[in-house]
């Protein structure tokens, strides 16, 4: 048992110290500073070139996100023409089908908002072309978009009066040549070492020790591998995921594909101080995440090693902890690390079946991603964080009798406006979508789906009600793990996710860099000893109180009605 | 001049009160309550849970409850907006009676105007109602009257008693010209007689504007109220999702919730507590800024004034009392001190101004007296000369005045100026003093050394400033090296020497640009421009119409120190605000704990667990809840209404006490309070 948590705390604490360095070296490259990475100048120049775009060219806020949200769209519509046509095109030598339209709609959305909601089993769903130049592609691209939205954030905070915030195609294609690319390089070739496959040959089959014959899929799959771990994206090859001996075959690659999830965001919080020049400001926004962070995941692994109750009210000894739903060869607490891990930063892939984790797990799980700000999604995050950071400095910027001040501008109505509406928006998009479905559940249990909603659920009771929220909570975070043991494909499950993952990508990436434009245009205030430090310790313990008060607050009563209540039972 | 307080009422006086219950009720029409979001929803809670009650009256119908769970929460909710419309009120009554003390002042009054062609003469006096002079119209006053309108002396000079406004007995003196030549409609003339132009139009003086805003009815929202209602707008309407989708929730864990439970949750979960204290806090900061004898002309400057990062003060009169005073003799030449402090004496017999008049106290004190004589001949000051002195009949000349003009008048006649005089003069200009050369016939024989006065208390001031991150700039006409000396005495910031009006006008511009907020006082008219430049302008009641125009508060003490308190009343509004806001939403976790395991408890006994607080039922559960909510609005008027108090302690140390006792202390509040009322509910049910 010991040595599980060491494994648990060495992994976190390797991806901590990696990050750091890593952070320094994505801030250098935000700067312009020559890095070890100078060499991608000219692909990055040629690519420029053919999209004749001018990389001096600096962009406002508004212009940052026309281009994002353009060619966001673009990639929709491409993607979906690929899935809905994929069984008739080549690369595809196991012979699967199109996608469904309402299928195709939520797969092609779920991609390109780094969320992975995967709605089909990879092995039949896909072919290796939609894998590669669908999912793959997208799973680049989408993480990309975070970061160049971060950038544009970054840019805005700097103590200078400006609308020229950088130009968003040298941030997006930059985060893919500098930082994504070549890490996901470094990772594919350990996975490919250790047994992951990299074959364009189609399904192999094996005959096992029991003799039957066994059809085993395969394909490119080390490389959408190591960039769905670092890209917070979370969209397996393999329908189970990381849970997978081929996507995941050893401790060491779990230990691997696990600092791969957390690496980057971390990254980021650092790179925001070295590029800012206020390492404290990062150290404390570090702080409040990882406080929130380890609290949350020390809930989960205790709950995990302890076993499920109600096999030990039976008598039922539990030596190596609850192993329902788990690979022997991660156990109980490295499972429940890379279930928070995999939560906290939208991430969303999985080496264990979360459906079947203590209830206590499940609202860990589920708290950390309506939270979706203790390190948070590539990029994505920490404009999550800066939301509850600017209502942070309104509350406090009064209680110490200032008009609100961040960085030097003050904090007015107008900021204001938008971080409430994108405060509002994830327990909207959440609670909303959960009434909806358990209104169909109770009043038209019989509709007529694919899946009767009356058979949506395996679970019946506070666990079923769990799935369900877990599956909102999941979207609207652009998470895109499930708890699984939901019927989610069908038009209604496709269509709803649908709608909550674009309001949930979309809009928290325009409100916090509306509110950072805005703010950079404003007069800039030098600090005074008046002035409330944003990166005081006691300025973190606030920040982390409006978190936690806003998302338990709105969650509390249906996390009561679902994990906790199952929680409660099983004692 | 003692900074002196307007009479203050009780916060809870029977007659306050009885008008705010009244308005109380007043205020629960839809159309006054919509103003304000958060009491809105209470309000229309409270509408439902009346028809549920009419409902089950009619229908003898028990699924929504018991019907005196029913009534009780009815009851409470109503209690809870009227507590909250009983907050704005009290606050607006306490302003009302300031005001009313003013109308008073402001009744109709005879008014001598002046017709400059008259039924019989030219400038004919006639006698008319105050309200009906113009703008531009000339009246007179004479001992004894009251000034009928808002005006600028233009001949004469009166003694005039402004304690209506002000609540300062001592008369002060107005005239023509200069500085001091407004007066106030309403006040009175003592002594001598005034003729007075009308720089006003009718119902839009000095004291009806005050009225206006002192009722309210001018108050708008502040940037920063608005700001705040918006927050509390998005935590209602975060709380209306919430328990909108509780329904469906419930619905499928088959868990029936009354209207009245529902209702309850969402009526503990708003921010009620500050929701309905906001408009008093805003009201009770403008009182506050009355009461310390400041009219402001919005309440957004006096939030303005909590922001404010650098202070333009002048420095004689705010910083140092009005005048130098002699604080030492220094002879030379071989002269005795006795003789010298003669001759000093001798040469300031005639001098009028008050640091001549200091040199006589300094030798009285040193027992040195000396009186006016027919035959002495005095030489009064000239530009020319820039000195003054006496010729007495045994033929002593004595002079005395500036340094260089005592040495070229010594030069002149052939002498030479002693080193050691020439040694005092710069030391004593070095520390800050003005040196008075003081010349026996042509030979300097010693300096006198004058000096400012630091007023008492000023650096504590400043030092208080300093920590609550203001800069002071002290402004005045002295050359730099003295200014500085002063400034460094004083303990100010930054210094403006040698000050000419556009200087202080180039001072906050520059301090503007880099992205401060600049609060001066001034009372001239070349004060004007700056006052209007400033983010925060404060004139004094005795100043010019000009500058009072420009400026956007008034202080009615004529005190140059009063910027000091403004800005701190700022901040204590600002401060209420935050404070109260914490302290409401960390209520919720406590009101949380009590209501949703007392929802879900009797359809899902394990949830028991959650129960911490080990409330009795769940009726029990949710009556206290709602009863704690109530009665938290009225417990914190008094604190909404006197402000929180600040303490320049830094910003993060600020935040660290605030968030100790309103944060967490919001936490465990509820946790006593709901307990307690749940065991007092117990011996009912």
């Amino acid at each position: 048992m010991n040595t599980e948590l060491l494994g648990v705390i060495i992994t976190y604490v390797l991806t901590v110290l990696l990050a750091i360095p890593l952070g320094k070296y994505i801030a250098k490259t935000i700067k312009g500073e020559r890095t070890i990475l100078g060499f991608m100048a000219p692909v990055e120049r040629f690519i420029f070139k053919i999209c004749g775009i001018d990389p001096n060219k600096e962009m406002n806020w508004k212009q940052h996100l026309k281009a994002l949200l353009t060619i966001n769209f673009i990639w929709f519509i491409y993607g979906f023409i690929m899935l809905i046509t994929q069984g008739s095109l080549f690369l595809n030598p196991d012979g699967n089908p199109s996608q469904t339209p309402d299928l195709a709609f939520n797969t092609v959305i779920s991609f390109i908002v780094n969320c992975n909601l995967q709605h089909y089993s990879g092995e039949s769903g896909l072919t290796y072309l939609t894998q590669l130049y669908v999912v793959m592609f997208f799973q680049f691209v989408s993480a990309a978009t975070g970061i160049a939205a971060l950038f544009v954030l970054f840019k805005a905070l700097r103590d200078k009066v400006t609308d020229q915030l950088g130009n968003f195609w040298v941030f997006f294609v930059q985060s893919i040549t500098r930082l994504l690319l070549p890490l996901s390089i470094i990772v594919a070739i350990v996975l490919a070492f250790n047994g992951t496959p990299t074959s364009f040959e189609g399904k192999d089959s094996i005959v096992t020790l029991q003799g039957d014959s066994v059809q085993v899929s395969r394909g490119p799959a080390a490389g959408m591998i190591a960039i769905k771990q670092l890209g917070t994206n979370g969209g397996g090859w393999f329908g189970v995921n990381s849970a997978h001996p081929l996507e995941n075959p050893n401790y060491f690659t779990n230990v691997v594909e696990n600092i791969a999830i957390l690496l980057i965001p971390i990254a980021l919080v650092f790179a925001l101080g070295y590029y800012l020049n206020r390492r404290k400001l990062a150290k404390v926004i570090f702080g409040v995440m990882t406080v929130g962070f380890l609290f949350i995941l020390s809930t989960s692994v205790y709950s995990e090693i302890k076993g499920n109750p109600a096999l030990s009210k039976m008598g039922v000894l539990q030596p190596t902890g609850s192993m329902e739903g788990k690979e022997a060869r991660f156990g109980p607490a490295a499972s429940a690390l890379w279930g928070i891990s995999t939560t906290a930063t939208s991430n969303g892939s999985v080496n264990a079946m979360h459906d079947s984790m203590t209830p206590m797990s499940g609202a860990m799980q589920m708290l950390d991603m309506m939270i979706n700000a203790f390190y948070g999604g590539i990029g994505v995050g920490i404009l999550n964080y800066f939301v509850f950071l600017i209502v942070a400095v309104f509350i406090s910027g009064l209680m110490v009798g200032r008009t609100p001040e961040f960085l030097g501008r003050k904090i007015e109505a107008k900021e204001m406006k938008i971080a409430s509406v994108i405060a509002l928006l994830h327990p909207l998009l959440i609670l909303a979508g959960t009434a909806l479905s358990s209104y169909i559940i109770v009043h038209h249990p019989e509709a007529d789906w694919a899946v009767k909603p009356a058979n949506w659920l395996n679970n019946p009771g506070y666990h079923g009600f769990g799935e369900m929220l877990y599956e909102y909570t999941s979207s609207a975070a652009n998470n895109g793990s499930g708890f699984e043991g939901l019927g989610d494909n069908n038009i209604f499950w496709n269509v709803t996710t649908g709608f909550v993952l674009i309001l949930g990508r979309f809009l928290p990436i325009v409100g916090p860099i509306a509110i950072a434009g805005i703010l950079a245009q404003k007069k800039y205030i030098p600090e005074s000893a008046g002035t409330l430090k944003s990166d005081s310790y006691t300025f973190g313990l606030m920040t982390f109180a409006v978190i936690v008060i806003i998302a338990a607050l709105a969650f509390f009563p249906a996390l009561t009605l679902g994990p906790l209540a199952e929680h409660f039972s099983l004692k | 001049m003692s900074i002196h307080r307007r009479k203050t009422h009780g916060l809870f006086e029977p007659a306050l009160v009885n008008t705010a219950l009244k308005q109380s009720f007043v205020k629960l029409s839809p159309r006054l309550m919509v103003k304000n979001p958060v009491m809105f929803t209470v309000e229309i809670g409270t509408l439902v849970m009346m028809l549920v009650v009419i409902y089950s009256i009619v229908t003898g119908d028990t699924n929504e409850g018991p019907l005196w769970y029913n009534i009780s929460i009815f009851i409470v909710l109503f209690l809870t907006v009227l507590f909250a419309n009983f907050a704005e009120a009290i606050a607006e009554a306490r302003g009302k009676a300031q005001a009313e003390s003013l109308r008073k002042t402001r009744q109709d009054t005879p008014a001598k105007k002046i017709f400059p062609v008259g039924e019989m003469y030219v400038n004919e006096v006639r006698v008319v109602h105050s309200s009906e002079l113009q703008l531009g119209d000339m009246f007179e006053c004479e001992a004894g009257d009251i000034i009928p309108m808002d005006g600028e002396i233009v001949k004469g000079i009166a003694t005039i008693d402004e304690s209506a406004i002000t609540g300062e007995s001592a008369p002060v003196i107005r005239e023509a010209g200069g500085d001091k030549s407004s007066v106030t409609g309403g006040t009175k003339v003592l002594s001598d007689k005034i003729i007075v132009k009308v720089t006003t139009q009718p119902g839009e003086t000095f004291l009806d504007k005050m009225i206006a805003l002192v009722e309210g009815a001018n108050r708008q929202k502040t940037p920063n109220e608005i700001a705040l209602t918006i927050l509390l707008a998005a935590f209602t309407l975060v709380f209306i999702i919430v328990c909108v989708t509780l329904k469906p929730f419930a619905d499928y864990a088959n868990t029936p919730i009354t209207i009245a439970a529902f209702i309850s949750l969402f009526v503990c979960l708003i921010p009620t507590t500050i929701g309905g204290l906001l408009s008093a806090i805003g009201i009770a900061g403008m009182d506050r800024a009355l009461r310390a004898n400041v009219i402001a002309k919005s309440g957004k400057a006096v939030e303005t004034a909590g922001d404010v990062d650098t202070l333009l003060l002048d420095k004689t009169g705010t910083i140092t009392i009005g005048n130098r005073k002699a604080t030492h003799f220094y002879t030379a030449n071989g002269i005795g001190e006795q003789d010298f402090v003669e001759l000093a004496v001798l040469s300031s017999l005639a001098d009028e101004t008050p640091e001549g008049k200091s040199i006589i106290e300094l030798a009285q004190a040193k027992g040195i007296n000396k009186s006016r004589e027919e035959d002495m001949h005095f030489i009064n000051f000239t530009a020319e000369t820039r000195s003054s002195g006496v010729d007495l009949k045994d033929g002593r000349k004595i002079r005395k005045g500036a340094f260089d003009a005592i040495r070229n008048m010594v030069t002149k006649h052939g002498g030479t100026v002693p080193k050691e005089v020439e040694e005092r003069v710069k030391t004593i200009a070095a520390n800050g003093g003005t040196p008075l050369v003081v010349a026996l016939n042509n030979e300097a024989k010693g300096v006198i050394e004058l000096q400012d006065i630091i007023k008492p208390g000023m650096q504590e001031r400043f030092q208080r400033l300093r920590k609550m991150g203001v800069k002071t700039v002290m402004v005045t006409g002295d050359n730099p090296l003295t200014a500085k000396y002063i400034a460094e005495k004083a303990g100010v910031d930054d210094f403006i020497a040698e000050a000419k009006p556009e200087d202080k006008m180039n001072y906050i511009r520059k301090e503007q640009q880099t992205g401060k907020l600049v609060a001066m006082m001034g009372d001239g008219t070349n004060d004007a421009p700056a006052l209007a430049q400033a983010d925060v302008g404060v004139a004094m009641n005795s100043g010019t119409q000009a500058a009072k125009e420009a400026s956007n508060m008034v202080d009615m003490d004529n005190d140059p120190t009063k910027l000091i308190e403004v800005v701190e009343i700022g901040k204590q509004l600002l401060i209420t605000r935050g404070t109260l806001t914490t302290f409401s939403i960390a209520n919720d976790v406590a009101k949380y704990f009590a209501i949703v395991p007392a929802l879900f408890v009797a359809s899902i006994p394990a949830l028991q667990g959650l129960n911490i607080m080990n409330l009795k039922s769940p009726e029990s559960a949710i009556l206290s809840a709602v009863i704690f909510n109530a009665i938290i609005i009225p417990s914190l008027i008094p604190l909404a209404l006197r402000g929180v108090e600040y303490k320049p302690i830094g910003a993060s140390a600020l935040l660290r006490r605030n968030l100790l006792i309103y944060g967490f202390g919001g936490i465990i509040v509820p946790f006593i309070g709901i307990k307690l009322i749940d065991l007092i509910i117990g011996f009912f049910i």
